[in-house]
């Protein structure tokens, strides 16, 4: 199952390796990882996407939890959580194919952000079913180059766990 | 020098060590070098008791043994670079053991930091995972804060082994010196007390059981648990076995003692665990050298997991009740709510396993079985010495026959099980206990590994011990061998030579090249006495004679080459489905 945990870290050098290489000296998979400042300059927080039934993921919480730099972590498996995760993706555009390429980026409301006389640059935001979906959808016109970030989450106002 | 505000400003160098007195550190183990060389010219004017060892491997094992035959932090100071790097073995050993040390390198200038210079090395990345946590200074500002910080770390909670990585720079900065007087972590609070909802449930399951069985591991020597669980195992007749890190914390000779379990834990140890119907385990972390194949263990047992790591729960074995916390207080917020009972039929079935198949070996012919060694110098020293331990088979055999009298007097590398831990350890227990008895029970094998501290024994007047249970292999190596190898003695016979033929499997005293090195001229030769025996008779008189020296000692014991370490779960067999000794 795939779970969405949410990290937040004293804002110190070192942590991320810290993480990462509990991880991999764990054994733990990690989809995606993201993590950047929060309102607080002093911690950061990390978004780790990772797959693993009940046992991994306490195992995940607890180990993260024993790292010093750790202040908390949260599962958002089970909570009410807004993910968004962002793709650059350049696409073969034509003459032939340009218009419909643009407006099926409008319909999911991407921007472009790039155009080149063969190929346009897209930007698309959103959950990862989203990102995923679109990404099937533009892969017919054939996909020059893309890139994209791991999820990042919070959670909703109206839940009691989580923050 | 001052600063603007008035206060006085002393270095890096200066704050450290004031740091350390203020923790109030009685010694020090370490090896200098270049880029903590400034360091090093402080501790010359401080009077900082600093005990040069001759191996950085050494000098850790020395804090590991110093600190879990006291309880104290241990400390180090070492160089850069291969100075750190050769910590490294000392400082995983002691992370598996939940030892607290405090470890100091000195690292090139700050500002030279990633260029790959002379003796440089990213220390704090390699210790990462086998620390409890870890530090690269960069700022003199913060150096106070850190060690106080390093010392709550690795005392508290859980312990471990913390590092710090102090550049050139750094120790020649100034700074005022301010030590904290407290310690906010916001983000490491251990827990201390149980949650007492969980606590009850436990109780009520224990009151219920039939066949309870308490399962004691170091948790319970660090939070000096002994009596609290004594006075459960007493109150609810709950038979109690101990993993190696636990030895001597639970009375070997008690009624209620099941010993150690595991792959050479005891006959009924092993059954009384696969036929408990609770387990209450206690500072234990379920390895599983202790619980053979984990799908078969305990397998009608509820399980009580009591220990201060949240991540040791159900990191093995699914939890039944967990109860986080320190084990001495959960256990006194227990002892209320355990009724008194009297398991007698429980018991007596244990008694009966017991005499079934009790520890054993040849006692009938003449020959020195290493065995007979261990259980004579325990009946000489009452159990009262603190004996360390090399790793193989002589560490079983101790751990089976040494009837340790209390907890901190047997040292064990046991997560790890780390050959050359032994003997240094033994020279920082000794350190840290001047007054006690100190013993290694070395094999011959792992003795080589660290014997060069014998030298810190001589120059510091440390009198320390070493029986060499001589079987001329990697004792332990060689019995897998046997057992499951077809005794292709590949690499393990330590008295093989290029003359030997290549696949030699029957070794035998007299026919072999003689065996290098000459333990007793080698003891010799660095100012210790020496003795070698090869016959059973003299060895309770060479035992005396060498308990009785004032100085340190190697008793070179020549034992039955072959014997094998009994009872013993295969890897991959179940707690009970062990291989017996047959006469
Ligand atoms: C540093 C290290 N290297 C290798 C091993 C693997 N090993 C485990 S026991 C053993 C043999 C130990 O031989 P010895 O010290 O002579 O003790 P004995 O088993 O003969 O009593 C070896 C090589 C180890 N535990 N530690």
């Amino acid at each position: 199952m795939r779970h969405t945990i949410s990290v937040l870290v004293e804002n110190k050098p070192g942590v991320l390796a810290r993480i990462s290489s509990l991880f991999s000296a764990r054994g733990f998979n990690i989809d995606s990882l993201a993590v950047g400042e929060t309102e607080d300059p002093q911690t950061s927080r990390m978004t780790i996407v990772v797959k693993g039934d009940d046992s991994v993921l306490e195992q995940i919480t607890k180990q993260l939890n024993k790292l010093i730099d750790v202040i908390k972590v949260s599962d958002f498996t089970d909570i009410k959580y807004v993910e968004r995760g962002l793709a650059l993706i350049r696409i073969n555009a034509g003459k032939a194919n340009r218009g419909e390429i643009i407006e099926l980026a409008n319909i999911f409301r991407t921007r472009i952000i790039d155009i080149a006389s063969d190929s346009l640059m897209l930007e698309v935001t959103g959950d990862k079913d989203k990102l995923e979906a679109f990404i099937k959808l533009v892969s017919v016109y054939g996909i020059k180059e893309m890139c994209r970030t791991g999820e990042i989450a919070l959670a909703r106002g109206d839940n009691k766990r989580g923050e | 020098m001052i600063d603007r505000e008035g206060k006085v400003e002393i270095t890096g160098a200066q704050i450290l060590i004031e740091s350390l007195l203020k923790e109030k550190v009685e010694v020090v183990f370490g090896i200098p070098g270049g880029p903590a060389l400034f360091l090093f010219d402080e501790i010359y004017k401080s009077g900082l008791n600093f005990v040069l060892a001759r191996h950085e491997q050494g000098a850790v094992h020395m804090a590991d043994g110093y600190a879990r035959a006291t309880g104290n932090v241990g400390v180090g100071i070492f160089t850069s670079g291969p100075g750190a790097t050769n910590t490294v073995t000392g400082i995983a050993t002691a992370y598996m053991d939940s030892v607290p040390l405090v470890l100091i390198t000195g690292q090139v200038m700050s500002t030279l930091i990633g260029q790959d210079g002379f003796q440089e090395v990213d220390i704090t990345g390699i210790t990462r995972p086998i620390t409890k946590h870890n530090y690269l200074i960069k700022d003199v500002s913060e150096l106070a804060k850190t060690v106080k910080e390093a010392f709550y770390i690795a005392s508290s909670g859980k312990p471990g082994p913390v590092l710090i990585d102090l550049p050139g720079d750094v120790q020649r900065a100034k700074y005022q010196f301010d030590y904290p007087k407290e310690v906010d972590i916001r983000s490491y609070k251990p827990t201390i007390e149980g949650h007492i909802g969980q606590i009850k449930k436990a109780a009520k399951i224990i009151n219920n059981s039939k066949n309870p069985v308490l399962y004691i591991g170091a948790g319970v020597v660090v939070s000096k648990a002994q009596q609290e669980v004594l006075d459960i195992s007493l109150k609810g007749q709950i038979p109690t076995t101990n993993t190696l890190l636990a030895i001597g914390a639970y009375p070997y000779e008690s009624e209620l003692s099941l010993n150690m379990l595991g792959m050479h834990g005891t006959f009924w140890a092993n059954k009384a665990v696969q036929a408990a119907d609770v387990i209450v385990a206690v500072g234990a972390r379920f390895d599983d050298r202790c619980t053979g194949k984990v799908m078969e263990f305990a397998k009608n047992a509820d399980i009580i997991h009591i220990d201060i790591d949240p991540s040791s729960i159900s990191k093995i074995l699914k939890t039944d009740i967990p109860v986080v916390g320190d084990a001495k207080v959960i256990l006194t917020q227990m002892e209320p709510y355990i009724e008194k009972k009297d398991r007698h039929e429980w018991i007596a079935q244990i008694k009966d396993w017991k005499s079934q198949n009790p520890l054993r070996y040849n006692t009938d012919d003449n020959k020195l079985h290493p065995q007979y060694v261990i259980e004579k110098l325990s009946e000489l020293t009452k159990g009262e010495a603190i004996v360390t331990t090399e790793v193989g088979q002589h560490q079983m055999w101790a751990a089976q026959y040494y009837k340790a009298n209390g907890a901190r007097k047997f040292l064990s590398s046991g997560g790890l099980g780390t050959m050359g831990f032994g003997f240094p350890a033994a020279i920082g227990a000794k350190i840290g206990n001047p007054d006690k008895e100190v013993v290694v029970i070395a094999g011959d094998g792992s003795f080589q590994m660290n014997m060069q501290e014998m030298a810190v024994c001589i120059v510091n007047d440390v009198s320390v011990k070493v029986i060499v249970i001589n079987n001329q292999f990697l004792g332990m190596v060689r019995q897998w061998q046997e057992m499951f190898y077809n005794r292709h003695y590949s690499s393990s016979c330590l008295a093989k030579r290029k003359s030997c033929p290549p696949k030699c499997n029957t070794p035998q005293y007299g026919k072999c090249p003689v065996y290098v090195p000459d333990f007793v001229l080698w003891a010799k030769s660095y100012g210790a006495d020496g003795l070698r025996v090869s016959s059973k008779k003299d060895v309770v008189p060479s035992l005396e004679k060498m308990l009785a020296s004032k100085n340190s000692f190697v008793l070179d014991v020549k034992v039955e080459q072959e014997e094998n370490v009994f009872p013993m779960v295969p890897v991959g067999n179940s707690l009970d489905d062990m291989l017996i000794f047959h006469g």
